[in-house]
């Protein structure tokens, strides 16, 4: 198992690659979700604001 | 048959209902995939002869590299559409890949240095393959930018899918650098008419991870688009019954 975590030593440049990778791509996700709840509780406040005017 | 899917596809209600079912058979698909990939680069792909276990970079560099490329020419392709026909949807697939499309050329760039030190001895070198992907780095972020510049989106757009086609010119030159310039990156060993000169132990997984990658792009794609869509659709009559389900 060591041995693995160890990539003969590599371990920095491969765990780093793959790290960040992994960041990146979740980053990519969560960022468009967040934003669709902001919009969404957004366009219902503008809508509720409205319909009381 | 499929003009009519496209058709229906493209109108706004709809497209934001299915893409919302679909997006969970997606992220299924590609964490299958992610870890089957993961799985045979990692674990079962034997080391490399010459590079040992630093090879394994390759298992994310060059999908991403591959995908940099690949969403470049859908935002082209894609604005292309929209210049011509002003399809909304195509408008929005086009600016909704940009932010992705960079996000892959910054990881086959950073992965690419990650791999480069080790195996070459430096970080970066001024290489034609090397240089032509930064360029590209550049085209999106340019792409972002002009388009955040613009108040009016569907004018952006417009200007952003001439920038764009205008940048495909760089696609062919990175994928053939290394054929055109003496580089120090090594040449094709998939994408060539030749056989891969890559064992099939160590390329199927390349192979699944680009597969994973391209399902990756497909989701984080309908998540913006249906973001961009409630932006630029925010009193249509659609979203009011939206949100009445909603609440």
């Amino acid at each position: 198992m060591s041995e693995f975590f160890a990539m003969g030593g590599y371990a920095f440049y491969v765990w780093t690659s793959y790290g960040l990778t992994f960041l990146l791509l979740l980053i990519g996700v969560i960022k468009p979700l967040l934003a669709n709840k902001q919009i969404l509780r957004d366009l219902l406040l503008k809508r509720k604001r409205e319909g009381n005017a | 048959m499929f003009m009519r899917f496209i058709y229906k596809f493209s109108s706004p209600p709809y497209f934001y209902a299915i893409s919302g079912k679909m997006l969970p058979w997606l992220t299924a698909l590609f964490l299958i995939l992610l870890g089957y990939g993961l799985y045979g680069g990692l674990v079962t792909a034997p080391a490399d002869y010459q590079q040992g276990n630093s090879f394994r970079i390759i298992y994310v560099h060059v999908p991403a590299a591959w995908m940099s490329m690949f969403i470049y020419v859908v935002m082209a392709i894609s604005g292309g559409i929209g210049l011509v026909w002003r399809i909304k949807l195509a408008e929005i697939v086009s600016i909704s890949s940009a932010s992705v499309g960079a996000s892959f050329t910054f990881l086959a760039l950073v992965t690419g240095s990650l791999w480069g030190k080790p195996m070459w001895g430096a970080w970066w070198v001024w290489d034609a393959r090397l240089t032509s992907e930064l360029i590209l780095l550049f085209l999106y972020l340019g792409v972002i930018g002009l388009y955040n510049g613009i108040e009016d989106k569907r004018a952006a757009s417009r200007a952003v899918a001439i920038l764009a086609l205008v940048g495909v010119v760089n696609i062919p030159i990175i994928h053939y650098s290394v054929e055109w310039w003496n580089t120090l990156h090594q040449g094709a060993t998939v994408t060539k008419l030749d056989k891969p000169s890559i064992h099939i132990d160590m390329l199927i997984p390349l192979l699944v991870m680009a597969g994973a990658f391209k399902v990756y792009y497909f989701i984080t794609l309908l998540l913006r688009c249906r973001n961009e869509l409630l932006e630029r659709e925010q009193n249509a009559k659609w979203i009011d019954e939206l949100l009445e389900k909603a609440k």
